[in-house]
């Protein structure tokens, strides 16, 4: 390391107690940042699970859908007409509805019920116990063993329930990719079992998927469609107009975005103090180094450096703290949905680049405008 | 005849504007020798700390030529000017400014720093220079430990440590009592001037006159008087 960059660094950590103040600073704000785009990506991934989960290439739904669990069920002819669009290998029905189910114990517990096509399957789940076949057994439904599981009193293979004045037995035990976003367990069972067992209006497909021949025939898939008055999307497509939806038609969005940025203001106030303290409390020592000889772009390397030293310690340590609780969190709270991506990571890692920016900026200011002279006249 | 160190004529410097422009150094010409001890001395206010700053490359004058080594400082480039200071030039300032979060041997290794050289060298040259001053025992404390004119060696350390030509005090003595002061200028009368280096010194301080070799007197921005070995030379530079 250079000789003066070593002068900066023992110059900033041998002050103790502004060292520890600008880190408390920087680790706070991106620990703030990091927690709150964290949750806000776990809450827009569990919202798109019924898509991740499903895993079709094409949904076709109600232009008027946001979601996955709030479909506007569409009339039988749009399957046929979709069956017959080129370039379609298959298309299926899926229906999603919600259901009161009655446990063993008594109580009632909303589910969600996914009904898949009773041809193929198509959308399946994963099995862990039972087998896939055992579904057109009589009232028979897969539970998913997620982190809502243990609401339906954790049941096992035979156990039975109530569904809406149904028999329901548990032929097998499911996992899925990623849990839902509102806290109730999931149900599979047949299209036809679900639309008997659901009361339902004139209509019963909830969304239908389809698989293309290849994906060069998705656009002539989705134009043909759009003439019927519906709308086809690709799942990355239903997972954006989903995630657009709680990012900018609910309050969500807005108030981790709020959040987020509060939490910069408040780094970049701290920071930017702490670091323009210590500098004031140096500036005739930058004075006297100027007068010894030091050049200009030397003191402001000092500063650059002493910056961006705290600025990437404070940084690790804020996204070790929120890690740290969010595996906590996730010990105590299977349910957590908090999850940190590299976006975040690289986002984050750039408003801290703007705290030692902004930091450094002041600093800088004001160690080039010292003049050797004033240290002199005292 | 020794050789200038120093060498000024017709400086100027005004600051303010408008109704308060006022003219803190007047026409001042004079010249330092290698081996010489010179003080500029007079009130405060009469410019001898502006005359100090524009011969020693901190301080752009309005007017005049500062040679050394027969350059025109005032000609040369801002980077060439640090460059200077940095070779040539050693200060040590009124009230020292040493860091205080840096050890006495790292502050003395600011200028070798500076110059490049290789961290664990120069604060060996460091140690040495401490030798010198006396103070090598306390080359691993930090300043605030250390007493005012103990903190005053450190300062000469740290100005001497680029072996430059000319040494800069700024009221070397306003800080200390009495004896201590007396004790550092003896000090540095003793060891550290040489005949390869010029000693220039701003003070008030009376008690210190007898060390100096050339005394210049200034008054409203003008050098009024000269005294060189004990014999004035009269009015003017």
């Amino acid at each position: 390391m250079p000789g003066i960059l070593r002068i900066a660094l023992k110059l900033l950590i041998n002050d103790k107690g502004k060292f520890l103040a600008l880190l408390l600073g920087i680790t706070f704000a991106v620990f703030l940042m990091v927690m709150m785009m964290s949750m806000f990506s776990g809450i827009l991934k569990r919202s798109s699970s019924s898509v991740l989960n499903v895993g079709a290439k094409i949904w076709v739904m109600d232009p008027a859908v946001n979601n996955a669990t709030s479909s506007i069920p569409m009339p039988d002819y749009v399957l046929s007409s979709a069956r017959s669009i080129n370039g379609v290998k298959f298309a299926v029905p899926l229906y999603f509805g919600g259901a009161l189910v009655k446990l063993k114990s008594g109580s009632y517990q909303a589910a969600t019920v996914v009904g898949l096509d009773d041809a193929t399957l198509f959308g399946r789940p994963e099995m862990i116990e039972g087998k896939i076949e055992d579904i057109f057994a009589e009232n028979a439904f897969l539970v998913v063993k997620d982190a809502e599981f243990s609401k339906l009193e954790k049941p096992g293979v035979g156990s039975e329930f109530e569904i809406n004045d149904h028999r329901g037995v548990v032929v097998g035990l499911a996992k899925a990719a990623s849990s839902g976003l509102f806290g109730v367990p999931t149900l599979y069972t047949t299209y036809s079992r679900a639309i008997s067992y659901i009361p339902s209006p004139r209509y019963t497909t909830s969304f239908i998927l389809i698989e293309p021949k290849s994906d060069a025939d998705t656009p002539f898939i989705q134009q043909e469609i759009q003439k019927l008055g519906y709308q086809a999307l690709t799942s990355e497509q239903f997972v954006k107009k989903i995630t657009d939806f709680y990012t900018f038609k609910t309050g969500l969005g807005m108030n981790v975005l709020l959040m987020t940025a509060i939490s910069f203001v408040v780094g970049l106030s701290i920071s930017g103090q702490t670091f323009y303290t210590f500098i004031l409390e140096n500036i005739e020592k930058f004075g006297a180094l100027k007068a010894i000889g030091a050049k200009g772009h030397e003191l402001v390397s000092m500063i650059l450096f002493q910056a961006a030293f705290t600025s990437v310690i404070g940084y690790g340590l804020g996204v070790g703290l929120a890690s740290t609780f969010m595996i906590l969190a996730k010990l105590r709270l299977p349910d957590y949905a908090a999850q940190i991506s590299f976006s975040i990571l690289g986002f984050a890692f750039v408003m801290v680049l703007v705290i030692a920016g902004f930091s450094s900026y002041i600093g800088v200011r004001k160690v080039l405008r010292i003049q050797p002279f004033d240290i002199f006249r005292g | 005849m020794a050789a200038m160190a120093v060498k000024t004529s017709g400086l100027e410097k005004w600051f303010g504007q408008g109704e308060a422009r006022t003219q803190a150094v007047r026409n001042a010409t004079f010249e330092a020798a290698f081996g010489e001890m010179l003080y500029i001395v007079g009130p405060s206010g009469s410019g001898k700390t502006t005359l100090l700053s524009m011969i020693s490359g901190i301080l752009k004058p309005d007017g005049g030529d500062v040679v050394i080594d027969g350059k025109d400082l005032w000609k040369m480039k801002s980077d060439d000017i640090a460059d200077l200071r940095l070779n040539r030039i050693g200060f040590v300032f009124q009230d020292y400014h040493l860091f205080p979060r840096l050890t006495t041997a790292e502050n003395v290794a600011i200028p070798l720093i500076l110059k490049k050289m290789d961290w664990d060298e120069a604060l060996k040259v460091a140690c040495h220079y401490l030798e010198i001053v006396g103070l090598k025992d306390r080359a691993s404390l930090q300043p605030v430990k250390l007493s005012g004119g103990e903190q005053q060696r450190v300062a000469i350390a740290r100005a001497i440590a680029s072996n430059p030509d000319i040494l800069i005090f700024d009221e070397p003595t306003a800080s200390l009592d009495g004896d201590t002061g007396r004790k550092i200028v003896e000090f540095v009368k003793t060891n550290v001037l040489n005949e390869s280096r010029c000693i220039i010194i701003v003070t008030h301080d009376s008690r210190i006159y007898e060390y100096a070799d050339t005394i210049m007197r200034m008054e409203d921005g003008v050098i009024t008087a000269v005294e060189r070995n004990g014999t004035l030379k009269g009015d003017g530079a």
